[in-house]
């Protein structure tokens, strides 16, 4: 075991990034996640990296792209506005089987919103974003050392599905302060860097592009080899944690900070003799589909209860899993408020009379 | 028997799809022999744009990639700075570059980032079928101008070289054309010399290269050509608008 050190969110993403092997990262201030450029800026040249704040997010997730292609880990972060800005950035790297992890620190929408903290970019992370047939691993942590680790496995990720990966969090985890273990260099194998651009010395030259017009059908063919690597992600990388559900009649599902909230409620809740468990969704992009629809098969689970900092998005997956089998309530404050531990504590006994 | 003429090695012995007159060919071929020349084929990436000439990843024999409308430059910057060992050219339309990736373009330009550019301006956009480019000449009828472009409606066409030849960074300017024999020949020159900067870590090196675009023009080859001549030239001025290693020498 590390030694432990105080850190914030959004700086244990960074030190954790640069201990994945990222030496690039290119991005454009937004809050609540400033501390991520500002500590970029000071640290990558440490390791001989490059920070560059770009004129835009467009730009940044297009050198992005630039990086990637020339088979260097690389990183950008933003806020909800922000990422808007690179959906098509993120499309083009999809379609271009490129590696890279996008950090979205999210914010109040919809609009310049405000800058408290948000989940209301579910929709947005775990359908693709940008235009076309697509998708991404989105992982949600829920604490700093959470982040901290994750960012380990979302570069591996990036690079054994060359695909990009988002890092979904919300305005607490990046600010708020705790301590961690910094994460271990990973020790995965990794596929091969045989579509890296480093110039046509002694092999073919090389091409990575989107584009897809010919032979007829190419594009079809393509995203139909993009659609087996979901399929992978989708049986391979489904992360999730259980909490109190050996005896739950009310199955709480929750990610990020409004699952710690829930956790305290979930805990105050048995205390007062309610059995009521928490299912956390760490990756939101694969979903824990069969895990939930495992739960909704038990006859003892009465009901499920979903929490959100948004107005009920992920609630959506949650009755797709469920399938109209149990009931299913909803609880989420939006706009940039973080969920009352009364207000849920009075939703959760409201479920439970 | 001695060949007059041969195909450069970086360009690939493949049909183009350009139409006939077009300059985008004459300009893939002037980037080919350059980078013959200067025996840097094996360490040349090129970005694409969107446009006529997304495809020129096709028709080049080095390394290649794509990047969105107007992000080639961007694109670029994370490319140039992951590999300086490699010779990273960004080849543009004025759509391209002028329109939709005008703040890439610029923040490049400033940055002094140390690639080359070659920006194809042709006064119109051709892959979507002849529309206004931001390049498109007073008067100047388009898709979406069928009256003619009115400047005081949408503004005068954008002189790029002389918009960042107000820059202090990028290293070198040149405004060229593809239209004649002579002027091919001085393109030629421009492209290998940007090039060469490239290799030497000179900085930003920017090339404008007026460029026929006959089937959206509505012309034949032969009066594009006249037409750069009579109605380009004069509002685009041929010539040098910076060379830092020329000021470099003379001091
Ligand atoms: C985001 C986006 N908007 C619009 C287009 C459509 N589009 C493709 S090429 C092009 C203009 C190309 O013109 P130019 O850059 O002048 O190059 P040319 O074809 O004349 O060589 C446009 C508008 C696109 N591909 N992507
Ligand atoms: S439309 Fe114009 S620019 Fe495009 S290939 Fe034809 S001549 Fe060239």
């Amino acid at each position: 075991m590390g030694e432990k050190v105080l850190m914030r969110g959004n700086e244990a993403l960074c030190e954790s990034a640069i201990i994945a092997g990222c030496r690039f990262y290119f991005g454009y201030p937004i809050t609540p996640q400033n501390e991520v450029p500002a500590y970029m800026a000071r640290r990558l040249p440490e390791v001989n990296g490059c920070f560059l704040q770009a004129e835009s997010e467009l730009s940044a997730i297009n050198m992005v792209w630039g990086a990637s292609v020339a088979g260097k880990r690389v990183m950008t972060s933003s806020s909800s506005p922000g990422i808007s800005l690179m959906q098509e950035g993120i499309s083009y790297l999809a379609g271009a089987e490129l590696p890279a992890v996008i950090v979205n620190i999210m914010r109040g929408g919809p609009g310049l919103g405000s800058i408290g903290p948000s989940q209301s970019d579910y929709f947005q992370a775990t359908r693709g974003g940008g235009h076309g047939d697509y998708r991404t691993i989105v992982l949600a942590p829920q604490s700093v050392q959470e982040i901290a680790d994750i960012m380990i496995d979302a570069f591996d990720l990036a690079d054994i599905y060359r695909n990009p990966v988002v890092v979904l969090g919300d305005g607490v985890i990046g600010q708020m302060t705790e301590p961690l273990v910094l994460p271990k260099p990973s020790t995965r194998t990794l596929p091969r860097n045989d579509w890296v651009l480093d110039g046509a010395s002694g092999r073919d030259a090389r091409v990575v592009m989107s584009l897809r017009l010919s032979p007829p059908g190419a594009l079809e063919t393509h995203n139909l080899h993009l659609k087996e690597k979901f399929c992978e992600m989708e049986r391979n990388e489904v992360r999730y944690e259980e909490y109190e559900l050996s005896d739950a009649q009310l199955v709480i599902v929750a990610f990020g900070t409004a699952a710690r909230v829930a956790r305290t409620c979930m805990q105050k809740a048995r205390g007062l003799g309610m059995k009521v468990g928490l299912l956390r969704p760490v990756t939101l992009w694969p979903f824990c589909a069969d895990a939930l629809g495992a739960l909704a098969e038990q006859r003892r689970v009465k009901a499920f209860l979903t929490v959100e900092m948004n107005l009920g998005q992920m609630l959506e997956d949650v009755r797709l899993a469920v399938l109209g089998r149990k009931d299913i309530f909803f609880y989420g404050r939006t706009g940039g408020s973080v969920p009352d531990e009364d207000e849920l504590f009075g939703k959760i006994t409201e479920v439970f009379s | 028997m001695k060949a007059v003429y041969e195909r450069p090695r970086t360009l690939r012995d493949t049909p183009m799809h350009y139409c006939p007159g077009c300059g985008h060919s004459i300009i893939h071929k002037l980037l080919s022999q350059s980078i013959d020349e200067l025996g840097i084929r094996e360490r040349t990436i090129v970005v694409a744009p969107v446009g006529c000439s997304v495809l020129i990843y096709n028709y080049l024999d080095c390394d290649g990639s794509e990047a969105a409308h107007g992000r080639a430059q961007a694109v670029a910057t994370g490319l140039k700075r992951a590999r300086p060992e490699c010779v990273v050219v960004s080849y543009q339309g004025d759509g391209d570059l002028a329109a939709i990736g005008t703040a890439e373009t610029i923040h490049a330009a400033n940055r002094g980032e140390k690639f080359s550019v070659i920006f194809v301006n042709n006064a119109i956009y051709g892959m979507t079928g002849g529309q206004m480019a931001p390049t498109t000449l007073a008067g100047q009828p388009t898709k979406t101008t069928p009256f003619g472009r009115d400047p005081k409606e949408i503004g005068p066409p954008l002189r790029m070289c002389e918009l960042l030849s107000g820059l202090e960074a990028p290293a070198y300017i040149e405004r060229v054309s593809v239209h004649d024999v002579k002027n091919v020949l001085r393109t030629k020159k421009a492209i290998k010399k940007a090039l060469k900067n490239q290799i030497e870590g000179a900085g930003y090196s920017f090339v404008e290269v007026l460029s026929m675009c006959p089937t959206n023009w509505g012309m034949t080859t032969r009066q594009a050509s006249s037409w750069i001549e009579e109605n380009m030239i004069p509002y685009y001025p041929l010539g040098v608008y910076k060379d830092r290693g020329k000021e470099r020498n003379a001091k």
